[in-house]
């Protein structure tokens, strides 16, 4: 079965979602996801869905699942590159996703997983 | 009678330059004539080109203004028509280009059948129903060219209405005005957040200075704009509240959450400025 990868940057987690998302590969990703962040570790999770071209209900709830599941452990998460008829469709949905945080590129959601591990034990650790 | 060979297209074809000249007469002269917007050089081409095309036409039937034969006498009116539309006539003005036709024609008709009453009543009758249909023809060109027009201008006040602006570097402005019904609501969240992607933004501002009133489904188009963009990883402010508004907000009891509001454009552009980092200084101190 297809498995989406889930790349180590440092203390980061980044997942790339570069295929159609169905719900299995959902519930999939959620698995990996949860015992990568056990295993190393991470601080913060950058999912990045700027591929992802058609989004349910079930795939929004998910979203918001994994990014509650990594608070849970510890971890930032931060969703970037929603394309603006994802973003429509959510909120047409009634999922605004809420506590989880974005960013428009990548870049900036690094920058935002940096500002927020400022200051603390594992900030210092993560350079 | 449709079987029989009438004899119309011929007295038609042979009198065509008499009747024409009635018929311009009869043009000029009409109330409904509008020497402002038409002069008298255009009208006389208008029926001279009318007129020759329905001889034409006449030749093959007189029955139907729907057959291949008559194609080049639509053509003919649809364009005057919509010419006319554009100039600013009215329908009935435009219908009468045509009906006004029949005087002249009828005339004719009189003379040539003096001496049998039937047939003419018959011809008449023939006559009128084929320039009845085609002064139809005209009203209804007429309405569609209208209808086109309103359709367009709606699309155009739809695009127009909401324009994105960009402020400085990742700080865009959408100044609403107008109602927001669910179909703007679309647009304008398409076309902000097809901006906010181009232009990277962090931050967009709505600015509701040209909003009329604001009620709860108002409010709640806002919110579903300002969280279509936070999904995409933008912070919204919404700026030019009135006092008015502030007061509709409250009393109608909704809550616009955590959503940053401001009095004004330019306090939500100082906020703007500060949250990506950026200060307003003098130029010089004595300034």
């Amino acid at each position: 079965m297809d498995r989406i990868p889930i790349l180590r940057m440092g203390r980061f987690l980044l997942v790339t979602i570069q295929v159609d998302m169905h719900d299995r590969l959902a519930l999939a990703l959620q698995d990996d996801l949860t015992s990568c962040i056990v295993r190393y570790g991470a601080k913060g999770v950058l999912i990045d869905i700027s591929s992802l071209e058609i989004v349910d209900s079930f795939m929004g709830r998910t979203i918001g699942n994994i990014a509650g599941m990594s608070r849970i452990l510890d971890a930032e998460t931060v969703v970037v590159g929603m394309r603006p008829a994802v973003a429509i469709t959510l909120v047409e949905l009634g999922l605004s996703l809420p506590g989880v945080r974005t960013a428009l590129t990548v870049e900036r959601g690094i920058g935002l997983l940096r500002g927020s591990l400022e200051g603390t034990i594992d900030g210092d650790n993560a350079q | 009678m449709a079987d029989e060979k009438s004899r119309i297209p011929g007295i038609v074809r042979q009198h065509e330059r008499e009747i024409l000249d009635q018929w311009v007469r009869s043009q000029l002269s009409a109330v409904t004539r509008r020497a402002d917007l038409l002069n008298e050089d255009v009208l006389r081409e208008d029926s001279r080109s009318f007129l020759a095309a329905f001889t034409e036409a006449l030749q093959h039937g007189t029955t139907g203004t729907d057959g291949k034969e008559w194609n080049e006498v639509r053509a003919l009116l649809e364009r005057l028509s919509r010419s006319r539309a554009q100039k600013g006539f009215s329908p009935a003005e435009t219908a009468t280009f045509v009906f006004s036709l029949k005087e002249p024609l009828f005339a004719k008709l009189r003379e040539k059948y003096t001496g049998d009453p039937a047939v003419l009543a018959e011809e008449t009758w023939g006559m009128s129903a084929l320039l009845d249909k085609l002064g139809l023809l005209t009203t209804e060109i007429f309405q569609k060219s209208r209808e086109e027009v309103i359709s367009r201008q709606q699309q155009e006040m739809l695009e127009l209405s909401t324009p994105v602006v960009s402020l400085w570097d990742g700080i865009v402005a959408l100044p609403l005005i107008g109602t927001l019904d669910s179909a703007r609501t679309q647009v304008v969240m398409e076309t902000l957040l097809q901006r906010i992607v181009e232009k990277e933004a962090a931050i967009a501002i709505i600015d509701i200075t040209g909003v009329p009133t604001v009620d709860t489904l108002v409010a709640q188009h806002l919110l579903k704009a300002v969280a279509a963009a936070r999904l995409m990883g933008a912070d919204c402010i919404i700026s030019g509240i009135r006092p008015q508004i502030a007061q509709t907000i409250v009393h109608l009891g909704v809550t616009l959450g955590e959503v940053t509001t401001k009095a004004t454009l330019a306090d939500a552009f100082g906020l703007a400025l500060s949250r990506t980092g950026l200060k307003v200084v003098r130029a010089s101190a004595s300034a």
